[in-house]
């Protein structure tokens, strides 16, 4: 007896652009690259507005990850690469970005792309990553003042919730929702390592847990363990989060809960916010570039 | 930003801090010369600002590379702090 497999874990990819915006009489067309641990991204701007881009699974290989992602968010643009002024390479694998033209790092990048896309009052971003999780306090700019990131371990990362998905069988992007059905909050689950929590999540479900419970007990970890980096970092509002997990409305809610306060929402995809910072970041690199000429 | 470069392990945490926002507004960066070991190096960050950092190689040492330096009577002011006029630089230990 066979069954099929499903992966669980798997999220949606998928690639956008603006069809009401013409490139063709552009200034500066910018474009950066994150290629990170989990995700890649690619984001075009088109005179410093955002006009195209592409999410999707990071592969193996560095350069093929932001080559695909690239060619993805360029695909029915009319754009090609060469069209493209600046590129700048973000992410876990910024330098190993072939068409790049500077890497710079995601937290500067995050900082950059979250001030476009909550506004100027952000002065603490969360950026909830695959493998990584960052909590960056910067300006009215969207400057790092300052910025830390979590312990060595998956845990209350994106790739740890992955994991859950998969050993529960639901959907990556019903967990959250599904987590918040619970009639009482459990206590939550090992936030030390994702090895773990999942064989305490497996004797949890021998002892009768239902998997909504389970996935409770995970969301609010995770809230707890991403709790602690915040209190490091002593957070001032506005407070925004970034990231795959920012998706994930059973973490956010119980992260808000903990802290005391709301994050703002943005009519952006919260997993563009490295690539966006990078494209605003080459926007600003090149007109530097042409006044220097 | 406040940029700190070095470890945390058992025995405590190990970080040199340099404040960027100081360090940009030095234009000798003394810090490179002072450092008797060699540990500073002038970089140019995400923001095309040219400021002092840690050298790769040296980040996960510091708590020994700047032994030296830190004696543990009659300790004297640290070199790299004294020829960083600014006060940019600071050590966690």
């Amino acid at each position: 007896m066979s069954e099929e497999k499903k992966e669980f874990w798997r999220w949606k990819e998928y690639n956008w652009h603006d069809e009401s915006k013409d490139w063709k009489g552009a200034d500066i067309i910018t474009a950066g690259a994150d290629v990170g641990s989990v995700s890649s991204q690619a984001v075009i701007m088109v005179d410093g507005e955002l006009y195209a881009y592409s999410n999707m699974r990071t592969g193996s290989d560095s350069p093929d990850s932001a080559r695909n992602a690239m060619d993805w968010a360029l695909e029915d643009t009319g754009l090609s690469l060469d069209d493209i002024h600046y590129v700048v390479g973000t992410g876990y694998g910024r330098v190993n970005v072939p068409f790049a033209n500077r890497a710079i790092t995601e937290i500067a990048c995050h900082a950059r792309g979250g001030n476009y896309m909550y506004g100027p009052s952000v002065r603490t971003i969360l950026d909830m990553g695959g493998q990584d999780c960052k909590a960056i306090r910067c300006d009215q700019r969207g400057k790092v003042t300052n910025f830390l990131m979590n312990d060595k371990c998956a845990a209350g990362t994106g790739r740890g919730m992955e994991v859950f998905a998969d050993l529960l069988s639901v959907s990556i992007e019903e967990v959250g929702d599904m987590s918040l059905e619970v009639d009482e909050e459990p206590p939550p689950v090992s936030s030390t390592c994702v090895v773990f929590a999942k064989s305490e999540a497996s004797s949890l479900l021998r002892s009768g847990w239902s998997k909504k419970m389970v996935l409770a007990a995970y969301c609010s970890a995770m809230a707890h363990r991403i709790m602690t980096l915040l209190e490091r970092i002593d957070v001032e509002k506005d407070f925004a989060i970034t990231g795959g997990i920012a998706k994930n409305v059973g973490v956010v809610t119980r992260l808000e809960k903990e802290l005391g306060l709301s994050s703002l929402k943005s009519k952006y995809d919260t997993q563009i916010a490295g690539a966006l910072g990078g494209a605003l970041f080459a926007k600003a690199l090149i007109e530097k570039q042409r006044k220097g000429s | 930003m406040k940029a700190n470069y070095g470890y945390m392990d058992g025995s405590g945490e190990f970080f040199i801090s340099i404040d960027t926002d100081l360090c940009i507004e030095c234009d000798h960066h003394g810090c490179v010369d002072a450092c008797p070991v060699g540990l500073f190096e002038i970089i140019t960050d995400d923001y095309d600002d040219e400021v002092a950092a840690v050298k790769g190689d040296h980040r996960k040492k510091v708590k020994y590379d700047c032994g030296p330096c830190k004696p543990v009577t009659n300790r004297p002011p640290l070199p790299c702090m004294v020829a960083c006029t600014p006060g940019a630089i600071s050590h966690s230990w």
